[in-house]
């Protein structure tokens, strides 16, 4: 079976091993040092960083390839949490057959939506999508309370039917599981001053990163990726070879709001509830950010904005005028209340100027986002190694 | 009867009226070249075959087909390829992949979510896609990007995909301009011996009156958006409306008379 090439193979190898090791990995520092605030090693945002890939990466085969901007896929997130949360209430708190009503909901979702904006591109597709996207927001979060309670967001409760659940006796209530594996069940590792926890949650979603990742290779190499990417360089082509584009991009459309939709499943099933703001319009931007600034139509670049967002959003949100204060401390205090307050405009709620200056930055010097910067510093180091190398053979030769 | 039938077709841009009742009759098998100096509306007139524009009034037949009110896709599934005068290629994408997304289109147009195997492993259509090369003689240019090619190269880079899909009519718009002496001729040799070989019709715009003398069954000329003579190469040479027509055109002139 040759199914991909060595290369991405590699890859895919590489991811793996990142997702597998991310408990030590993004626990860099010991517990107790006034460092351990940067560490993002625990469950909840692991599972993040796993369940935002799996969307980004989905966005991608829309975006990356065919370049239509979709600033709704927010919805099909949304819509992915709410039918998790539904098959937890009626059915069981196992998460497959959740995962999977959500995948197809989102997926007939975006067959709707794709079918009518994909009518038109460009900018007036976007403004379709948004528009949607908009629309779904506003009837979850009145007209269609009873399917989405509404502003409270949907939740599990003691009263659920659960048709295929045993009978809770606990009292307490129930978790969500995979065939009685509990998603909230961590391992705490301690090595000296180190705290590495390994979560179950967090591993299934790695799992399904993977898998979403493994899939979109193959998608990316297939005749079917090809055509996407020539839907970007030059429609009118396409028309002249006797190609409808309409089907390729609508199936494009749909695949992405199943990746969507998985996203939401894993979302609630890490936790079970669904709220309208996840369907938002910031939401939506959020996606086309992490894609942009990880570097559109790449494999890897997607997985990797979206690492990045969710670590900022996470790590810079936290540190507020307390944390400052203490950082800058052994500084005089009138210097010390200047810096902790420019820093202030910075860190805590301001941390959103942060990523954005940051996402100004690499636009205007990594167009093609943080993979081309990493191909850039690869070459730089490429360059550099040729050049010692040539160096050390042309000393040699003054030797001899 | 003609495999495409052209009749009384105007068209209008705001006053400007580009072509003006346009008859042409194109014989099945044929090389058709239509000439006349810039902006008589030769492209115009193309435009009108593949669904780009659509004429004010007239008809446009192809081999029983009206071409009016179908979607340039539905053209083309009808077996009319065409050869732009700016290229219209995949310019983000590689030779290699251009030639091969008119291999993988069906001839009928139908959609099949090919997601799963690999470009690469599409070995028919890999042959088919280096035969096409070989033949244009891209072949050693084919992991060039399309949009790094000079213009001449691009232009064959688009017959190529055009002919890999076996129309049944061709139209080329200038398709030797930008192109260095060797390359023309070699793209008057491979349009001749697909000519012989495959029987398609083409329709060829053209300013190198050396290719159109040494391709052309049957030349229209065209000034003002009219048709002003139509008939075989031997009488087009010295026909006095002809001269008329291209009057300060000084370089085709000179063309001309090196033929
Ligand atoms: N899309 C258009 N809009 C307005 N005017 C056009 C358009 N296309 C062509 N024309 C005009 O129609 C006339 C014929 O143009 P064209 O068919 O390109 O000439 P050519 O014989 O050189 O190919 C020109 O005067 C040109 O400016
Ligand atoms: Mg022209």
């Amino acid at each position: 079976m040759n199914t991909i090439s060595k290369a991405d193979m590699k890859t895919l190898f590489f991811v793996a091993i990142i997702a597998l090791l991310a408990p030590f990995i993004l626990n860099p520092f010991p517990t107790d040092s006034g460092l351990a605030q940067f560490n993002a090693g625990y469950p909840d945002l692991m599972q993040r960083f796993a369940i935002y890939g799996i969307l980004a990466i989905g966005f991608n085969i829309l975006f990356g390839l065919t370049g239509y901007l979709s600033f709704g896929h927010a919805a099909f997130l949304g819509v992915g949490s709410y039918s998790a949360v539904w098959m937890f209430k009626l059915l069981s708190m196992n998460i497959i057959p959740a995962l999977i009503l959500s995948v197809i909901v989102a997926g007939l979702f975006s067959l709707l939506i794709g079918f009518i904006s994909l009518r038109r591109s460009g900018i007036y597709f976007s403004i379709l999508t948004l528009a949607f996207a908009q629309m779904s927001f506003a009837l979850a979060y009145s007209v269609l309370t009873p399917l989405t309670n509404g502003e409270t967001g949907l939740q599990i409760t003691l009263n659920d039917p659960r048709i295929l659940a045993a009978e809770n006796v606990s009292g307490n209530l129930p978790v969500t599981t995979l065939f009685g594996l509990e998603m909230r069940d961590t391992w705490a590792m301690q090595v000296g001053a180190w705290d590495f926890q390994f979560n179950i949650g967090y591993y299934i979603c790695a799992i399904f990163l993977l898998l979403a990742f493994y899939l979109s290779i193959r998608i990316f190499r297939s005749p079917f990726g090809m055509m996407l990417r020539a839907v970007k360089t030059n429609q009118n082509r396409l028309n002249y070879t006797g190609i409808n584009t309409r089907p390729y991009t609508l199936a494009a459309f749909v695949i992405s709001g199943m990746y969507a939709g998985l996203a939401g499943g894993l979302m609630a099933s890490m936790d079970p509830l669904a709220g309208a703001e996840r369907m938002q319009w910031t939401a939506s931007g959020e996606i086309v950010l992490m894609t942009i600034l990880g570097g559109t139509g790449t494999l890897l670049g997607p997985v990797m904005g979206a690492g990045f967002i969710k670590y900022f959003e996470n790590i810079f949100s936290k540190i507020n005028d307390t944390v400052l204060h203490g950082w800058f401390s052994w500084m005089p205090d009138g210097l010390e209340n200047i810096i902790v307050w420019v820093l202030h405009l910075f860190t805590g709620k301001g941390w959103h100027l942060t990523l954005g200056i940051m996402f100004m930055l690499i636009v205007i010097f990594l167009p093609g986002g943080l993979m081309e910067g990493m191909s850039r510093i690869g070459n730089w180091w490429k360059r550099r190694k040729g050049d010692d190398d040539a160096e050390s053979k042309s000393t040699t030769t003054a030797a001899e | 009867m003609g495999i495409l039938e052209v009749q009384n077709v105007n068209k209008s841009f705001g006053g400007l009226k580009a072509l003006h009742n346009v008859n042409l009759d194109i014989e099945e098998g044929k090389i058709h070249a239509i000439i006349g100096p810039n902006g008589a509306g030769k492209s115009t007139l193309l435009n009108c075959f593949v669904g780009k524009l659509t004429p004010d009034t007239g008809t446009v037949m192809f081999d029983g087909h009206s071409l009016l009110g179908i979607k340039p896709y539905e053209i083309n599934q009808l077996g009319v390829s065409r050869v732009f005068q700016t290229p219209e290629i995949f310019s983000e994408l590689s030779v290699w992949e251009n030639t091969l997304i008119p291999c993988f289109a069906k001839r009928d147009g139908s959609f099949t979510l090919n997601a799963l195997s690999r470009v690469s492993d599409n070995k028919d259509m890999a042959e088919k896609a280096e035969k096409m090369l070989v033949d244009v003689d891209l072949i050693n240019k084919k992991d060039m990007l399309a949009s790094s090619m000079s213009r001449g190269d691009k232009r064959r880079l688009e017959m190529a995909m055009c002919l890999s899909q076996n129309p049944k009519l061709l139209l080329l718009d200038e398709p030797t301009a930008g192109m260095a002496r060797a390359d023309t001729e070699s793209t008057i040799e491979l349009l001749k011996s697909i000519q012989k070989k495959l029987k398609i019709t083409m329709a060829i715009i053209e300013h190198d009156m050396g290719v159109v003398f040494s391709l052309a069954q049957k030349i229209s000329v065209l000034a003002q958006g009219t048709v002003i003579v139509e008939d075989i190469p031997e009488n087009i040479k010295g026909h006095p409306k002809v001269k008329e027509a291209y009057l300060g055109e000084a370089q085709v002139e000179g063309n001309m008379r090196d033929d």
